[in-house]
């Protein structure tokens, strides 16, 4: 097959969908390759560079599509473009399906078959052609560097000869791609970062990049992985909240990157003109989400604008494009990916598989239907975080446990008092006054050990050990009674037994205070 | 007005053992414990000494001066990583006492049974007693004169208990003992027949105790000492090294157990009250060992694991070794450690090395707490002592039920000579031989480290999961010799 590049069309587009680098990888799926002249140079690569890579290069955007039979694209084609297609063809590009619909009925109309870049569902294996993301991470840096570009200070604090500088702050709206990318990018630069998210999960993200999590004390939070990780739109109250804990920030903040978008949906307003009023001199916005409307009420979009009050407000909505070079080499190796999944075969053999859920989820017309929206993947893209909270016990459930619970340890411990008081009465049926008399001691000092052993400190039991060995030389007692006998035999093993009862005594004793002595608290 | 003053005396020394063991709840109140069981012995040593029943007070005097010299002695000079196989020896003297203390009962028994013979029978109750005065008996003798037949009857059962677990008590201790140090195989071994010579040995001398309380004489009493001997010896050679810490607790309670039977025998309310407390003491300590190790105090006094209950899962993967350099990055970069020791780091003595690897690591503000099983060690609390020697402060030293939902947010666990107490099968495979043993859970740490001298399998020779799994690292070696190459790599 031959895999054609046409020159955007777009102006002011920079971007390429294909570089010699990833022409070369495309050849050796057994492609051949064919780039109209001049499509590269915006982005820095010359028609000699692709001519030694092997690609053929046309005059003409028209010899391209004659040509060509998978065509490749950055921007979405315009009407003309589209009736140059037919049923043998093949188009590659950002689509936007769900706001073009005209222009998907086009290409409907036109029998071919349409891969949207913008449609590759979110799961591990496709990462390698999600070129939102990778546009994302583009816009992201390229986000902090315009905020620089536009703010008359250092990102980082320094004290130098000639006075202290403080740092800047840079609050981040949104951590999806471009948010993360802008907070590491800001960091690196030295600003003292915070960011915001909707979705509490991603704090650990945030907080991996090095920036700080702007926490929101609110009960309702949403769950990112129902959504394939994308934000969802959220309560009124939640955003009454949101917009607040904002405006307590705005004053002390030096630059806001917002880049909040919810699939499908206008960008919501989360830096409103209040805010921006409350922003020192010399601040600066910069919205990603111009495009979609912008997170900010001033914005306007693929301008700058400076406000009343001196805040700079970048609207720009090409960043990707204003780093054409770094944005068609990662733009051209997810075209260069999905391409890889397309020819399964590596035989330069299209086979558009619509059982794949990658390339079921990114065809928005196949065979002159339109398959748009896609049927949601087999693999969910993100794992559902488990929640059963253990069940809240209704206040009569836990009385009736309680209850159970107390008449339970009442019926075992008078069964063990009736049985022991029976054995102890049958005990004194037979046994003599003077026994029974010794033998109450003995219960009442079981009773007494059981308590206190209880309250012994874990750490402590091998002092606990030592020192009952010590004390269970009380036998020495016994021997002593003894030793005053009139029978030598009695005599002698009365005083062997005071003689190894003293070692007892004293190794004991001493040894349990060698131990305590040696705990000590730090 | 003698006596009223001895049991006085006895009652104060009672409230103090009483005291000396409940004050060992705490680390600061024990130093003070201590004390008020030292004084409670002397008092009650002094007042039995000045009451009545005793003489040859000189010479009692000599003998505790003596045994005391080498009792002050040996506990100067015992290693800290000795005191299980201290412990076991000082048991077996107590048993061996009440032993001797036993037969006394018995010689004098029979030495006043002789000497009633010959009272003239024509003498009144209260003329036999006016009799009994006139000849020569010691005051020991006098009291047991004065029983009545019933009450004999009561003595020689007392009598014979005392020596039974007296005698049960001298052997077990120093095979325990034995066993220990080390000059004993601590593998469990029994003789052919096993637990049914215990159990006939054991029938054969409630045989004698019914001979005996028909007075058949003193050779029952001898025989019930050999057989109560080979018992001891038996039902300890029985049971293998790592159920030691429950062994010495029992041999602890059964010491005094029989204190307590002697105080029956010679009614003394003293002996009874403290053999009582001893006895309660030992016997919660075997509770709260075997409880840690899931295993009924019957199947541990009865040895040995018991056998697998099915197919034992296999363990996949392979154990991965780290070099020094490699546990040291480790340990720089981490901020929360959690040592787990266990008898391992007793035998390689390297406690003081661990205990300077934890003071350079808080030296540089990174947490280090140590984890102890219970059962770590050979005898309860075991690694506390030894801990405590190398001057690790203790309030580092946590239980492994305050410490067990710390390891996920912990960086680095840090095993050292400890196995079973570290195993994740006892959670993982309902198979395993320690299934449902509570186990510190030290896998859930993102890295950890096991400092081991081999491949081999643990004491119980059950394989350990943890050992394979992908966040564990072997770091082979002597424990002292590994944390030694270390020390110098913590910056």
């Amino acid at each position: 097959m031959k895999i054609g590049a046409p020159k955007e069309i777009y102006p002011g587009e920079n971007r390429v969908a294909m570089t010699p680098d990833s022409a070369r990888a495309i050849q050796k799926l057994g492609h051949s390759c064919v780039i109209e002249a001049g499509a590269g140079a915006a982005a820095g690569f010359e028609d000699s560079a692709y001519a030694a890579a092997g690609v053929e290069v046309v005059t003409t955007d028209e010899a391209l599509f004659e040509a060509a039979d998978v065509i490749v694209k950055v921007r979405e084609p315009v009407e003309a473009e589209i009736a140059r297609l037919n049923a043998s063809k093949t188009l590659i590009s950002f689509f936007w399906p769900g706001q073009n619909e005209a222009l998907l009925n086009a290409a409907r109309d036109s029998g071919a078959s349409v891969i949207a870049m913008d449609m590759v569902p979110r799961i591990s294996r496709a990462q390698k052609m999600d070129a939102l993301s990778s546009m994302a991470n583009i816009a992201g840096y390229r986000a902090v560097i315009e905020a620089g570009n536009n703010f008359g200070r250092f990102f980082t604090g320094q004290v130098t000869a000639a006075g202290k500088v403080p740092p800047a702050k840079v609050l981040i709206v949104g951590a999806g791609v471009a948010g993360l990318a802008a907070i590491g990018t800001a960091t690196s630069l030295g600003a003292i970062t915070m960011a915001f998210d909707v979705r509490p999960e991603v704090a650990e993200q945030i907080e991996s990049m090095g920036a700080e999590f702007v926490y929101l004390d609110f009960e309702e939070a949403q769950d990112g992985a129902a959504t394939g990780g994308y934000a969802a739109p959220s309560s009124p109250e939640f955003r009454e909240k949101q917009l607040e804990k904002f405006r307590e920030l705005a004053p002390d903040i030096d630059i806001v990157i917002t880049t909040a978008l919810i699939p499908g949906r206008p960008a919501p307003k989360l830096w409103t003109e209040d805010m921006v009023k409350l922003m020192k001199r010399g601040s600066v916005i910069v919205d990603l989400a111009a495009e979609r409307g912008g997170n900010c009420d001033l914005t306007v979009a693929d301008e700058k604008i400076v406000t009343d009050n001196g805040v700079t407000i970048v609207g720009y909505t090409d960043f990707p494009s204003r780093m054409g070079t770094q944005a068609s080499t990662l733009y051209s190796n997810n075209i260069r990916h999905m391409l890889t999944d397309l020819t399964p075969g590596k035989d330069g053999v299209i086979n558009h598989n619509m059982e794949d859920d990658v390339i079921r989820g990114a065809t928005v017309a196949h065979g002159g239907e339109i398959t748009f929206p896609p049927p949601p993947p087999k693999v969910k893209a993100i794992a559902a975080v488990k929640r059963d909270k253990p069940k809240e016990l209704t206040p009569e459930e836990k009385r009736a446990a309680e209850v159970a619970a107390f008449k339970a340890q009442t019926r075992q411990q008078v069964t063990l008092l009736a049985v022991g008081g029976g054995l102890l009465l049958l005990a004194g049926l037979f046994a003599p006054a003077s026994f029974m008399a010794h033998f109450i001691v003995f219960v009442l000092a079981c009773y007494v050990g059981f308590q206190v052993i209880w309250g012994v400190a874990h750490s402590l039991h091998t002092p606990l050990m030592a020192v009952t060995n010590a004390i269970s030389s009380i036998i020495i007692l016994g021997a002593l009674m003894q030793i005053g006998s009139n029978s030598w035999l009695v005599m002698i093993l009365a005083a062997l037994s005071v003689f190894m009862a003293g070692i007892n005594i004293f190794g004991g004793f001493m040894v349990t205070r060698r131990m305590l002595a040696m705990f000590q608290k730090s | 007005m003698e006596y009223g003053f001895t049991t006085a005396a006895y009652v104060v020394a009672a409230v103090l053992f009483i005291q000396s063991l409940g004050g060992l709840s705490g680390q600061e109140s024990a130093k003070r414990a201590v004390w008020y069981g030292i004084v409670g012995m002397a008092l009650a040593v002094l007042a039995t000494m000045y009451g009545p029943g005793s003489g040859n007070w000189v010479l009692s005097l000599i003998l505790i001066a003596l045994g005391g010299s080498i009792g002050w002695v040996v506990a100067q000079r015992v290693q800290m990583t000795e005191m299980p196989q201290l412990v076991a020896a000082m048991h077996s003297l107590v048993g061996l006492a009440a032993v001797f203390i036993g037969y006394n009962a018995q010689i004098e028994m029979v030495n006043v049974a002789a000497v009633l013979a010959d009272a003239p029978t024509t003498l009144s109750a209260t003329g036999i007693q006016a009799w009994l005065h006139e000849q020569e008996l010691g005051a020991f003798a006098m009291k047991i004169a004065e029983k009545t037949s019933a009450e004999i009857a009561v003595l020689k059962i007392e009598v014979f208990l005392g020596v039974f677990i007296g005698a049960v008590t001298f052997t077990g201790s120093v095979v325990a003992y034995g066993k220990l140090a080390g000059k004993l195989p601590s593998v469990a071994s029994k003789l052919p027949g096993g637990h049914m010579l215990n159990a006939g040995a054991a029938l054969i001398s409630a045989i004698l105790l019914v001979l005996y309380f028909q007075g058949a004489g003193s050779w029952t009493l001898i025989l019930m000492t050999l057989l109560a001997f080979f018992i001891g010896y038996h039902l300890i050679m029985g049971i293998g090294g790592a159920d030691m810490p429950v062994v010495v607790s029992m041999l602890n309670s059964y010491s005094g157990w029989a204190a307590a039977a002697i105080g029956f025998s010679l009614s003394n309310d003293l002996l009874i009250v403290v053999g009582a407390l001893v006895g309660s003491s030992g016997a919660i300590l075997s509770y709260i060992m075997c409880k840690a190790m899931n295993r009924s105090f019957i199947s541990v006094i009865l040895g040995g694991f018991g056998g697998p209950a099915g197919e034992q899962m296999a363990v996949e993967g392979e154990q991965i070794a780290i070099d020094a350099d490699g546990v040291a990055a480790a340990l720089n970069d981490a901020d929360s450690v959690i040592i787990i020791p266990g008898y391992g780091m007793a035998v390689a003595q390297a406690q003081q090395t661990v205990s300077e690897l934890t003071r350079k690591l808080r030296a540089k503000g990174k947490t280090v707490r140590f984890a102890i099983h219970p059962v770590a060690g050979r005898l309860p609390g075991h690694m506390n002592v030894l801990l405590a020697e190398a001057r690790v402060p203790y309030d580092i030293v946590l239980e492994m039920d305050e410490i067990n939902e710390d390891f996920p947010d912990t960086d680095v666990a840090i095993v050292i000579g400890s196995n079973d107490i570290v195993n994740p099968a006892a959670q993982e495979d309902p198979n395993s031989p320690i299934a449902g043993m509570p186990v510190l859970e030290c896998w859930k740490a993102k890295q950890v480290f096991v400092s081991k001298r081999g491949q081999g399998t643990g004491y119980s020779g059950i394989e350990n999961p943890l050992f394979y799994k992908e966040n564990t690292r072997m770091f082979y070696g002597d424990a002292k010799a590994s944390i030694d190459s270390l020390l110098p790599l913590i910056d």
